[in-house]
């Protein structure tokens, strides 16, 4: 039971959606903005925000309140009053205590490394939709943080790159010199490393991508970069086993693919890794002799920093220079440097899973754990801690479906197919070739040696015709009709051989055949020279 | 015979016709098979001249020169929409020449009959050789010019038919004499009797009857097949005026006329057998006209047709990636394959995939949708075959079907009793949209009912094909 339900029972309480101010130190976002508040009223909600908890991301309390959100003091009041508290970041220590039976807590959580605090939540007899958890199928897309956030990740993670490498992006041939193109390698072609690449292509930049799911390539082709292909072939674990997110590769895969970051590190001027494995520490793919094989003056920007980084040299949060003069970024608030642009993104992200959680736009929430995104997001719900969810009955979006493979016949079918094949067609052959045989000698029986020299040479040419005419290619169809037709005219000869006589009437019949006989091989010939020579190839 | 370098020029002419026949199984090396073939005609009647073509040299030389004239304006005017029509009327030349040079051997046998031994051996080329027959040897010679004209006329009259068919001159829906097939048969009986009438008594009198009815028949029979079996009419006459050529060239005793006659016939018995196949019908029903009637009541089709304009067309080819473009006969009468070949130039150079998917029976000749693509400078290497492109049907964003019908009915597959069932077919209907140029809501040349334009994937795009490719044209950006 949900208390949804039961407040629906009561009936007089309005649900009450409040987001406190983000306590995380230099955490700009906010779950509310004064736009998705206005869409939350429509859903019969009431809102409230804790006093500036927008302002750093550019939303006054005063545009709040013109959307008709109340303004409240401090975090205690807005805990206390709200029944669903959106917010940002998992909640702190601090937070977690002011949860209290029946209120709903919608924020990024990542339950995999917080159980202990999932538990106390859980204990408190508080729901917690955790939006790191929300299952990646088409119809929860829309709130699927996760990606907006890492869409904004990456295009920052270029800005960044940008303010900290000494170059244009582009190419350009100035007055003042020639500038080449910077060279960026995005390693992951997530919802991250796809923005990464498409904001470096269209600042101009030569981008090439790598991703461990050779699926991707398209994709990666399609935002205008280079795919990185590994010369190996191995089969790679269906990404729809993993809910869409890269597994972990094997060994040997790995050195194939750190061989060929090897051979890519001293020409890129710009290395931008998102490579993420859910709950595991991130993969070292940037090797420390990579770094120390790039130009000075490169730029690293580590988005996986906060998990390890995919450079090891990376330093979570901060930019440091190496002895090569290579810059790495390791900052892990991409999101949050852009706190307008992520908060509007994520408060509709909160926006469209508090839709789902009122499907009667009445302003009662219905907890509803059948649904397989709420379901799935849900981390604890009645007093219970509910994570991990069970598998998601709709296979993610980031898998390509796999084609049915064609059904295979075993080595032996094949063998025993063939070899009827090959029997049926000996047969056929054989029966042709004894009635041709038994039909040629009949003919020899009856027939004078001079018409069986002939007719030797007759059956000869049907045969060379037969097997030359059937590898005509079949778009040479018409020539090949208009050149038979050509040399068909080769009656000329009969006519040329009586044009000589001395009857009068054959001189007419044989002058006529030979001036027919000569339109068309002329005009044969010429109209198949004609046709040929427009072929041609692209 | 004396003239051992004619024989020696005729083998090698003969290997220059079976190579340049070759030479068509590649669009490059075709260009080189075709100076083969030029080549090998030029030795054969040089050696001809020289040799057994005794007299009037000079008069020879005119005729081919003055044919010749014809035949280059005729090869450099023709438009290659006009393809199926000129290779018709130039069956029909052949044909004829066969009948007339079957009646010289008549003429020059009974001659050679009624002269004396003393005559007789004075007697050269073509005379002396049927000088030396005994009896067995002229009987046989009489059933080969028999043969010879009797297919050359059929030939003929057919061309003519058929000529007059594909340029509209003669209506070219399938048409009959009260009587149909019983006439056909009764010409051909009428053949059989004077064979055996020729045959004994060696008079002009059987031979032209049977000529007469040969012409009937070549007539009636291709008056009887309609516009969509063109390209297996044009490939069996083709191949009747190599049998007839052969014919002859037994008649003749020449071995190079038996050589080519023979090419020319099992290519086109060969390219009527692959056309025959594309339709998954039997020759003999082919020939014999008409398609046979349905077997049931045909599947009602559901739905209507809905009508796009140029504008919605345009959108879809702006947003689409991959394209398949499948052109019919409907393409060469309107005289699209320009603007066909510009909406490819276009998209392509957009990055889109455009290829072109072209089944066997498509127009009216074999081969003629690659003639007139390749007229157009589309690029032979994505103009695809049949079973080349069916498969990718389903990855495509847009088909279009630009005047074609039969070859893209569905009910080919779905309806036992479509006239046209189990005829493979282009199966454009699994793309993701398919729109179809036409004219009209008509049911075009089969009379058969398409239930693709009645699909929900499909719109209809009305209008006279290079008419609506033009309105599309500056759409595309």
């Amino acid at each position: 039971m949900s208390w949804g339900r039961k407040s629906n029972h009561v009936g007089e309480n309005i649900v009450k959606i409040g987001s406190p101010k983000e306590v995380f130190p230099g955490e700009a976002r906010v779950a509310l903005t004064p736009e998705s508040a206005l869409q939350l009223q429509k859903l019969g909600h009431e809102c409230m925000v804790q006093a500036g908890a927008g302002a750093a991301a550019g939303f006054s309390d005063a545009a709040y309140e013109a959307a008709g959100v109340e303004v409240v003091k401090t975090a205690k009041a807005l805990w206390t009053a709200a029944d669903v508290v959106v917010k940002v970041r998992p909640p702190s220590e601090g937070e977690a205590k002011l949860l209290r039976e029946g209120q709903t807590l919608i924020s990024f959580f990542y339950p995999a490394a917080n159980e202990k605090l999932m538990g106390a939540a859980a204990k408190k007899g508080a729901s917690v939709i955790a939006m790191d958890m929300v299952p990646r199928i088409s119809r929860a897309q829309k709130m699927d943080a996760l990606s907006s956030m890492a869409n904004i990740a990456g295009y920052r993670a270029v800005i960044e790159a940008g303010n900290n490498f000494g170059r244009f992006f582009t190419g350009q041939v100035t007055a003042a010199g020639k500038v080449p193109p910077a060279k960026v390698l995005v390693v992951g072609a997530g919802v991250a490393g796809l923005a990464a690449i498409g904001t470096a292509t269209s600042l101009g930049a030569i981008t090439y991508a790598f991703d461990v799911r050779p699926e991707v390539a398209e994709q990666v082709e399609s935002m205008g970069a280079e795919f990185v292909f590994l010369d190996f072939e191995e089969e790679q674990a269906d990404g729809a086993a993993t809910g869409g997110y890269a597994a972990v590769s094997s060994p040997e895969f790995r050195e194939a693919q750190l061989a060929k970051f090897r051979e890519l590190a001293p020409e890129v001027d710009i290395v931008i890794t998102t490579a993420l494995i859910p709950n595991r520490e991130a993969p070292e793919l940037w090797t420390e002799d990579m770094v120390a094989a790039m130009k000075p003056g490169s730029v690293i920007v580590d988005l996986a920093a906060e998990k390890g980084g995919n450079c090891k040299q990376t330093v979570m949060d901060e930019k440091i220079v190496t002895d090569n003069g290579v810059t790495i970024i390791g900052y892990t608030d991409f999101p949050s440097r852009m706190a307008t642009q992520s908060s509007t993104l994520y408060g509709n992200n909160i926006r469209h899973m508090l839709a789902d959680l009122t499907p009667e736009k009445d302003g009662v929430i219905d907890h509803n754990m059948e649904d397989d995104v709420i379901r799935g997001a849900t981390i604890a719900h009645a007093s219970e801690v509910t994570f991990p969810p069970p598998p998601p009955k709709v296979a993610a979006i980031a898998a390509q479906a796999k084609k049915p493979a064609p059904k295979e016949m075993t080595a032996e079918e094949k063998k025993a197919a063939e070899a009827a094949a090959f029997k049926a067609q000996t047969k056929n052959q054989v029966t042709l070739l004894g009635i041709g045989a038994a039909l040629i000698l009949l003919v020899g029986l009856v027939a004078p040696a001079s018409f069986m020299q002939h007719f030797i040479v007759f059956v000869l040419s049907v045969f060379v015709g037969f097997q030359v005419i059937w590898g005509v290619a079949h778009s040479l169809h018409t020539p090949l009709m208009a050149v038979t037709n050509a040399i068909s005219s080769i009656i000329i000869l009969g006519a040329l051989m009586q044009i000589g006589s001395s009857s009068f009437i054959v001189v007419v019949l044989a002058a006529l055949s030979v001036f027919m006989a000569g339109i068309n091989i002329f005009g044969g010939f010429l109209v198949t020279r004609r046709m040929l020579a427009m072929f041609q190839k692209s | 015979m004396e003239f051992g370098f004619t024989t020696a020029a005729y083998v090698v002419a003969a290997v220059l016709f079976i190579l340049s026949l070759g030479g068509l199984s590649g669009q490059e090396s075709a260009k080189r098979a075709v100076w083969y073939g030029i080549v090998g005609m030029a030795l054969a009647v040089a050696a001809t001249l020289v040799g057994p073509g005794s007299g009037f040299w000079l008069l020879s030389l005119l005729l081919i020169a003055g044919g010749g004239a014809i035949g280059y304006q005729l090869a450099t005017r023709v438009q290659m929409t006009q393809m199926p029509e000129l290779v018709a009327a130039m069956h029909s030349l052949v044909g004829l020449a066969a009948v007339f040079v079957g009646l010289i051997a008549h003429i020059q046998l009974g001659r050679v009959a009624g002269m004396e031994e003393a005559e007789r051996k004075a007697l050269e080329g073509f005379a002396a050789l049927l000088a030396k027959k005994d009896g067995v040897e002229v009987a046989i010679l009489r059933v080969e010019l028999f043969l010879g004209i009797f297919i050359g006329a059929v030939t003929f009259t057919g061309s003519v038919i058929a000529y007059g068919k594909l340029a509209g001159k003669v209506d070219s829906a399938a048409k009959k004499l009260p009587g149909g097939h019983m006439l056909n048969a009764g010409a051909a009986g009428l053949s059989a009797i004077c064979l055996i009438w020729y045959f004994n008594t060696g008079g002009f009198f059987p031979l032209f009857l049977m000529t007469l009815a040969a012409l009937f028949i070549g007539y009636h029979l291709i008056m009887g097949i309609g516009g969509a079996d063109m390209p297996v009419v044009v490939s069996m006459l083709n191949s009747y005026s190599g049998w007839a050529a052969a014919a002859i060239g037994f008649s003749l005793g020449n071995d190079l006329l038996i050589v080519v006659g023979a090419l020319v016939g099992s290519s086109g018995a060969i390219l009527s057998y692959i056309m025959c196949k594309a339709m998954n019908r039997s020759f003999i029903s082919v020939i014999l006209g008409g398609f046979g009637g349905p077997a049931g009541e045909q599947m009602a089709v559901e739905g209507e047709q809905v009508a796009i304009d140029a504008d919605g067309v345009a959108a879809a080819l702006n947003d689409a990636d991959s394209v398949i473009i499948i052109p019919g006969y409907g393409m060469a009468v309107a005289q699209a394959q320009s603007a066909v070949a510009d909406l490819t130039r276009k998209l392509r150079d957009k990055g889109k995939n455009v290829r072109f998917a072209i089944h066997p029976v498509a127009g009216r000749l074999p081969g003629h949708m690659n003639v007139l693509l390749a007229e157009a400078k589309v690029p032979y290497d994505i103009v695809m075959e049949m079973d080349e492109i069916n498969e990718d049907f389903p990855e495509t964003d847009v088909a279009i079907v630009i005047g074609s019908n039969d070859i893209v009915n569905p009910a080919a597959q779905d309806d036992p009793n479509s006239p046209i069932a189990g005829m493979p077919v282009l199966e454009c209907w699994k793309a993701k949209q398919v729109f179809v140029s036409k004219r009209g809501q008509g049911t075009g040349y089969s009379g058969i009912e398409n239930p693709l334009f009645f699909k929900e994937n499909t719109r209809m795009f009305y209008g006279d094909a290079k008419a609506s490719l033009d309105k599309l044209l500056p759409m595309i950006d």
